[in-house]
């Protein structure tokens, strides 16, 4: 069997597409570099996902904690400490076990206790959190000047912020927004370790990688190549946010604009 | 536990909730909590100790100790979190065996990889086969233990190198202009003063240790998650005294409160500790302490 009919049996499986069993035995390189890189696409949609709707419900939860209001104010630095102070871990495990009571209450739950969308549903709660923390501290950042050259030239409410307020907000968060994502694609391993059921043993990454290492009692070989595989993910991450860098950047002279500073790697 | 627990089926939601919640499985739960602050006491200073040496093994002027000390560093926190743990869990396991296997049993000739197995001689193997139960899980914790203390000693060794940097250069030069040598401005001046500004970083590596603690889960070790699992699921009269539904969505709202309410506390703490060390410090927030005192 040849290393490209491996990948056509195996390469799509953790969507349920290509052959119904997992090898049981005669482990080749091949089926490890195989279905470990299948698995990524299920971090890459949960990673991709969480973001693009974490990232609304971030500037949401920002400007909540910095408005006047005080139930707003209350209601959002509640949830930041919800989902910062507590483990992701004991957070998907309470969420899957929530859905899981309410969807026999109201079966229109039952989505939520598939992997699919409960975990979705917690990440983007989470990275939310986070990233509603840092954007919160950009805000308060705002050079006060910005602000009063918009209140000069009479921009004001929807269009001061749109213009001014949110662009520059973005700028000032970035560098910590882009670790902020780097975090959010490594904490999306925990999603099949924490209740959320692998249908059909249709998993992510690390659940193929300690697939292997259980079956071969060597995790020399499929944690390595699990490493690799983020390696690559995490600098195409950097990538794409360095570009958005730049962009939000372009108008300041050269050697002014803030070059991307990568603290990689705590858990949650 | 009380008396009057003898027959629970007879029992009102109170009384009931009383007994139950006093009943020998129960505890098993509750010392997992204790396992958990076993896990954090043992595991913050060694892990400071870890970070501590790499921090100096990463400044030292030999190249060849300062490559090994930042090589700890940078390839510990480039590595996906999760998957470090499982894996130095196995790795440390196999490699224990492999050295008392060739220290054990020197004349064995088969090979130690036989396809899909690790096989070592039955005296060679951790913990001994006939040992008590109380081992094995020592075993595993000591082994988690280990595991916690190598991952985050390198972010520590990264705060600690930065604190070591970041002690005014002028501190420094005034000590070897008193005449002391190296080791005694290290240990005197620059260890000292270092803390302040690694207070903020560790205080932060602190926080995230507590939200790792539910991992112990995944190195195989009887934590609160493990428990919550066990006795928060569906259990049916014939096995129990005490049936009920499926609990364990109240017993995880419990750990979610727990670790909140551990946050809220360290976070108390860490400011008070903040205070107490800025206080004579050439920092703005000394100064602004000196002048609020004066």
């Amino acid at each position: 069997m040849s290393c490209w009919d491996i990948i056509a049996d195996y390469g799509l499986r953790s969507i349920g597409i290509g052959e119904r069993l997992l090898p049981r035995k005669d482990f080749t390189l091949c089926h490890q570099f195989t279905l470990i890189g299948s698995g990524l696409l299920w971090n890459i949609y949960f990673g991709v996902l969480a973001l693009i709707v974490g990232f609304m419900l971030a500037t949401a939860v920002a400007m909540g904690k910095a408005a006047r209001n005080p139930v707003i104010q209350k209601l959002s630095t509640g949830f930041i400490f919800l989902f910062r102070g507590s483990p992701l871990f004991i957070q998907f495990f309470f969420a899957y076990f929530l859905f899981l009571s309410l969807k026999q209450v109201y079966p229109i739950f039952s989505p939520l206790t598939s992997a699919w969308l409960g975990a979705l549903v917690v990440l983007i709660c989470n990275t939310a959190a986070y990233s509603g923390e840092i954007f919160y501290g950009a805000y308060q950042s705002i050079p006060k000047g910005d602000i009063e050259a918009a209140d000069a030239y009479g921009i004001t409410g929807w269009t001061r912020f749109k213009r001014i307020i949110w662009p520059t907000m973005l700028r000032l968060a970035w560098p910590a927004y882009t670790n902020e994502a780097i975090f959010l694609f490594h904490a999306t391993v925990l999603v099949f370790f924490s209740g959320f059921p692998a249908y059909q043993q249709r998993g992510d990454a690390l659940y193929y990688a300690s697939y292997f290492a259980d079956k071969t009692f060597n995790p020399f070989v499929p944690y390595p190549i699990l490493a690799g595989y983020y390696i690559v993910l995490t600098l195409i991450v950097i990538m794409i946010f360095g570009i958005v860098n730049k962009r939000l950047n372009r108008h300041l002279p050269q050697d002014n604009r803030p070059k991307l500073k990568l603290r990689l790697n705590l858990i949650r | 536990m009380f008396e009057f627990c003898t027959d629970p089926s007879t029992l009102d939601t109170l009384p009931w909730m009383a007994c139950y919640l006093t009943t020998g499985k129960q505890f098993g739960f509750y010392s997992a909590f204790g396992t958990v602050l076993l896990l954090l006491a043992i595991t913050a200073p060694v892990s400071l100790a870890f970070g501590f040496m790499g921090a100096m093994a990463a400044r030292a002027r030999n190249v060849i100790i300062s490559v090994i000390g930042k090589g700890y560093i940078a390839i510990v926190r480039g590595v996906p979190d999760i998957a470090f743990f499982l894996f130095f869990v196995i790795a440390f396991d196999q490699l224990f065996e492999y050295i008392r296997h060739k220290i054990k049993c020197p004349d064995w000739s088969e090979p130690i990889r036989q396809g899909n197995d690790f096989v070592v001689c039955a005296e060679a193997k951790l913990p001994l086969g006939s040992a008590p139960q109380w081992v094995h899980e020592t075993y595993g914790f000591s082994l988690a233990v280990l595991t916690f203390a190598i991952v985050f000693g390198a972010f520590a060794a990264n705060v600690l190198f930065g604190a070591m940097r970041a002690v005014p250069k002028a501190q420094l030069e005034t000590a070897a202009a008193y005449g002391m040598n190296e080791r005694q401005t290290f240990w005197r001046i620059l260890v000292p003063q270092m803390w302040v500004y690694a207070l903020p970083g560790l205080g932060n590596l602190w926080m995230v240790l507590i939200k790792a603690t539910p991992l112990l889960f995944l190195l195989g070790v009887e934590d609160i998650v493990y428990w919550a699992r066990e006795l928060g699921g569906t259990k049916t009269a014939k096995f129990t005294d005490y049936p009920h539904g499926d609990w364990r969505m109240w017993y995880f709202f419990a750990l979610l409160v727990f670790y909140l309410a551990f946050t809220w506390v360290s976070e108390k703490a860490l400011d008070r500790i903040m205070a107490h060390l800025t206080k004579g410090q050439a920092t703005t927030a000394g100064e602004a302490q000196r002048r609020a005192a004066a």
